[in-house]
């Protein structure tokens, strides 16, 4: 099969047989059968995670993940995908080495194929890596470090007992004698892993790398040198580049189309029909016209110049100016009831005083830097993807099933990904590739998608109304809360549209409300879906959670209260809110509930360390306001202090912004820092511009000019990042999706502030009409 | 036959003049350090030092390049160590990447013709670079890195 023409420069795929070979030769990776003695138990973790209800579970064998060669130089898979929050190929990898007591200046990492039977669940998506594999990784170390011990203790003949591995090499205690891990990898790789349960881990004061933020990302230096490799940048021997022009509106049809035009064009070299799916067809092409060509430039003059005719079916009827009066009016009615305590009816009737408030989020695009891009080779042999998925092993199956291939014939090479943010869950343009090179007789193919395929034909977040009534007691005590959330679902992207939130949407900021209310009504109201609706970066937490938290900054507003302190009595006395007895499902993340249960007083806590920090109530310079917000996601807790300066024009930017996380045991403070810096400017963007609208059925952005995203001038200038410290017994939860809920009704929170002026339907826009 | 100078390197090109100078970089040259990013000059992904100036090169045709200079992220320093590349390691800017050799040019650009920016003048000649991850705050503080010695 063909290879990448310029290996110093790939991201390394251990599928690629110069790699593989290698790493046999040294001495690794061949797995003999040989009972070990037990040794003393260790400490396992207390808690269990929904890991293993993933498919294909985790793997914690250092047969597949670590290789060392006769020089000791260890080799360490990552096998999920890496596309900036650096848990894939830094911080798991880190995590193992420093469990094995290796010299991380000597350590390599090697990115695995997609494979999960062999790896382990692969999908890189719901702030899961770190969560799910902090075990795994220490049980793979642990193992490794002991097989190491076990092989010198015979060579020396002395009792595996007076050994100790340490920094990259083994001690004899009675001899002081020594032995590189190089020496010994030979006979280590002989020995069977042993059993979990023999397992003896590292006391966390002896963790060297985890914890501490000292080590730089695997791909620092390769980024900044151009040499990283995603998946735009492959090249093969003799490859074409497509790009594809697909229906406009969903489920369009393609009538006619002349490539008169298209085919004059220097460069270009074909222009076909590729077969496309009916919606919902979970991650299956479009279809559509693509012109192939001998580079990109040409592709895209190409398509330029196609003359297509479209039968656009019955999206056609999308407007996204209608379709918000419609969830209005839909969100004026009582719908389907998700969550029941109390007695919401008699609630409202005896109340002193009702609020209500209605909040609206347009569909917002994932505009990862890098559009997407795949290339392929298929062939009677097999077939061979290279590009960056979140999703690797899920990529395997479905460009498996979509050739009619058996998976064990389809090999998927995952390069760095430029910005994944949920849309690289969705392998359509893998399939896409994998089509035109079976088509094309196996000639290599890459696709490219451009910016404006990328905002039209994205799995766009879903649009959103909620609408929040409040009563209150002639005290000003909130009795009762009545939520409705109107949204297409995501699961239209898999089954009929069922046109109500599902459980796992109506569990993350809906029905998971932790407030202490006793009469408490959550609904969700009918909204079909008209584009393909996908999870964004957080996903509905984004909407459910800026109702929430604005909402309880109005009642605030309303009952005379500071914000903060109207939280903390919401948020009442310390508590685990177990939802459960009056729901039917919730989806606590994928997290059995007892070891990731809705704790309010780490809720609590993380809301006063944010203020603190903010100097909550300090002094502020004219026209400058403070707000805040709490949102528990991802089984995290987070809160943001936004500080706004309006100016008299109405034009504003955020001069600071003080998020405090907890997340449990931490492993990479310095990349969390950077997640949620980076969660703040993506937030702001949502806030500020984010906007994708339908005029008959089409989406009516294309490219960065009208669809903005947040530039230097305008991002926070300072966002501070407080992380809760915590033990190795507290489970970990997620960091790359839970710091954007919170930000952007802290920033509308910190407007009415400022300006008295509340701001419910997003986006601000660069001027706020004061 | 259009010729021009790439890292240094003399380059003929025979095809499509209108052809933009990315996918020339990318596709002919193989020098993918250049990313694409929206096409339409927007997003500064793709940004090169053409004649001394930083450009968007999925907006620069061949023959607008004919006869000069370009210089890509492969061909800034051939160790990696300008004091651009070294500000960024320190710093510890990238999330996915995939911006930053634009960012880095941009930045290189600025610096040799104003080797001490103010914070607005940082601020305003990155300002055409997007990062979708949001490293700003990073990438503020390493261009005033660089500009000071790291």
């Amino acid at each position: 099969m063909s290879h990448i023409d310029n290996p110093s420069h790939i991201v390394e795929n251990v599928s690629r047989r110069g790699v593989l070979k290698g790493v046999v030769a040294s001495g690794a990776v061949i797995l003999v059968a040989r009972s070990l003695p037990a040794q003393a138990a260790g400490s396992l973790p207390k808690y269990t995670t929904g890991a293993s209800a993933m498919p294909h579970g985790t793997v914690n064998d250092p047969h597949i993940f670590v290789a060392i060669d006769s020089a000791g130089l260890v080799t360490i898979v990552a096998a999920r995908a890496e596309m900036g929050t650096g848990a894939a190929r830094t911080s798991l990898p880190m995590i193992l080495a420093d469990e094995m007591e290796a010299d991380w200046a000597r350590v390599r990492i090697v990115q695995g194929e997609g494979n999960e039977v062999k790896y382990g669940n692969q999908d890189t998506d719901g702030s899961r890596s770190v969560r799910h594999w902090l075990w795994p990784m220490r049980e793979c170390g642990a193992a490794m470090r002991m097989m190491l011990e076990t092989a010198a203790a015979a060579r020396w003949g002395v009792p595996v007992e007076e050994v100790e591995a340490t920094n990259h090499e083994i001690v004899h205690h009675g001899s002081g004698r020594r032995l590189g891990y190089g020496a010994v990898a030979a006979d280590a790789a002989k020995l069977a892993t042993p059993a979990r349960e023999t397992l003896r881990f590292k006391d966390p004061a002896a963790f060297r790398y985890i914890g501490t933020g000292s080590i730089p990302a695997v791909d620092l230096f390769n980024i900044t040198t151009g040499r990283a490799i995603y998946g735009q940048d492959v090249r093969l021997p003799g490859m074409k580049y497509a790009v594809i022009a697909r229906p406009p509106v969903l489920n369009g049809k393609l009538v006619s189309f002349d490539a008169t035009e298209a085919m004059k064009v220097p460069g270009v070299e074909k222009v076909m029909e590729l077969k496309g799916w009916t919606w919902p067809a979970k991650f299956q092409p479009l279809g559509g016209i693509a012109v192939i060509a001998r580079n990109t430039g040409a592709a895209i003059k190409g398509r330029d110049k196609l003359k297509i005719v479209w039968d656009d079916g019955e999206h056609a009827s999308y407007n996204s100016d209608s379709y918000r009066e419609a969830m209005k009016a839909t969100a004026a009615k009582p719908g389907q009831v998700a969550r029941n305590e109390g007695d919401i009816d008699a609630a409202m009737k005896g109340a002193a005083k009702v609020i209500t408030a209605e909040y609206y989020l347009p569909h917002i695009a994932h505009a990862t830097m890098e559009p997407l891009a795949a290339t392929a080779v298929v062939t009677d042999a097999g077939a061979e993807i290279w590009s960056s998925v979140q999703s690797p092993g899920g990529t395997r199956d479905d460009v498996a099933k979509t050739l009619g291939l058996p998976v064990e014939k389809v090999v998927v090479n995952n390069m760095l990904l430029g910005g994944g943010f949920g849309r690289k869950s969705k392998c359509d343009y893998a399939q896409e590739a994998a089509l035109l090179s079976k088509a094309l007789g196996g000639t290599p193919v890459k696709v490219i998608w451009t910016r404006e395929d990328d905002l039209q034909h994205d799995y766009l977040h879903t649009v959103a109304w909620q609408r929040i009534d409040a009563a209150l007691d002639s005290n000003n005590k909130v009795i009762g809360w009545r939520h409705r959330s109107v949204a297409p679902s995501i699961w239209s992207t898999f089954i009929p549209d069922p046109k109500h939130l599902q459980p796992l949407e109506t569990s993350m900021g809906l029905i998971d409300m932790p407030f202490d209310i006793a009469n408490i009504r959550c609904e969700t109201g009918e909204a079909a879906a008209h584009t393909r609706i996908g999870w964004f970066r957080s996903v509905i937490n984004i909407p459910q959670g800026f109702a929430v938290q604005s909402f309880a900054a109005e009642l605030a507003a309303a009952t005379g209260k500071d914000q903060k302190e109207m939280l903390l009595e919401l948020i009442g006395p310390p508590r685990i809110v177990d939802p459960r007895k009056s729901v039917k499902e919730l989806w606590n993340y994928g997290e059995p509930f007892e070891s990731y249960p809705i704790d309010t007083g780490r809720l609590a806590r993380v809301l006063e360390l944010a203020a603190e920090k903010a100097g909550w109530g300090r002094k502020l310079p004219e026209g400058h306001g403070l707000g805040i917000a709490v949102h528990r996601s991802f089984v995290s807790y987070i809160a943001t202090v936004v500080e706004v300066a309006v100016n008299k024009d109405g034009s504003w930017s955020i001069p600071r912004v003080d998020t405090a996380i907890d997340c449990g045991f931490h492993v990479n403070p310095e990349r969390i820092t950077s997640q949620i810096e980076g969660a703040a400017v993506m937030a702001l963007g949502i806030a500020k511009h984010g906007a994708i609208t339908f005029k008959n059925g089409r989406v009516q952005q294309s490219n960065f000019n009208d669809y903005q995203v947040v530039r230097i001038s305008e991002a926070p200038k300072v966002t501070n990042v407080y992380i809760v410290p915590a033990g190795i017994e507290v489970p970990p939860s997620g960091v790359g999706e839970p710091g954007v809920p919170p930000f952007a009704p802290a920033l509308c929170n910190a407007i009415f502030n400022a300006t008295g002026k509340r701001i419910r339907q997003l986006p601000i826009g660069n001027t706020i009409a004061i | 036959m259009i010729t021009l100078r790439v890292n240094g390197q003399v380059q003929a090109y025979d095809g499509d003049p209108s052809l933009p100078l990315l996918w020339y970089l990318r596709d002919e040259l193989g020098l993918t350090g250049s990313k694409f990013g929206c096409g339409e000059g927007l997003c500064g992904a793709c940004t090169v030092h053409l004649a001394g100036n930083a450009v968007r090169s999925c907006a620069v045709s061949m023959a607008d390049a004919a006869g000069h200079e370009v210089v890509t992220i492969e061909g800034l320093d051939p160790r990696g160590d300008h004091p651009v590349q070294r500000a960024w390691r320190a710093v510890n800017v990238p999330q996915c990447g995939f911006c930053q050799a634009g960012q880095i040019m941009q930045a290189a650009a600025l610096l040799a013709k104003t080797p001490n920016p103010t914070e607005q003048q940082i601020t305003e000649a990155m300002d055409g670079n997007i990062c979708r991850c949001g490293c700003y705050q990073r990438i503020q503080t390493a261009v005033r890195a660089a500009a000071t010695g790291v």
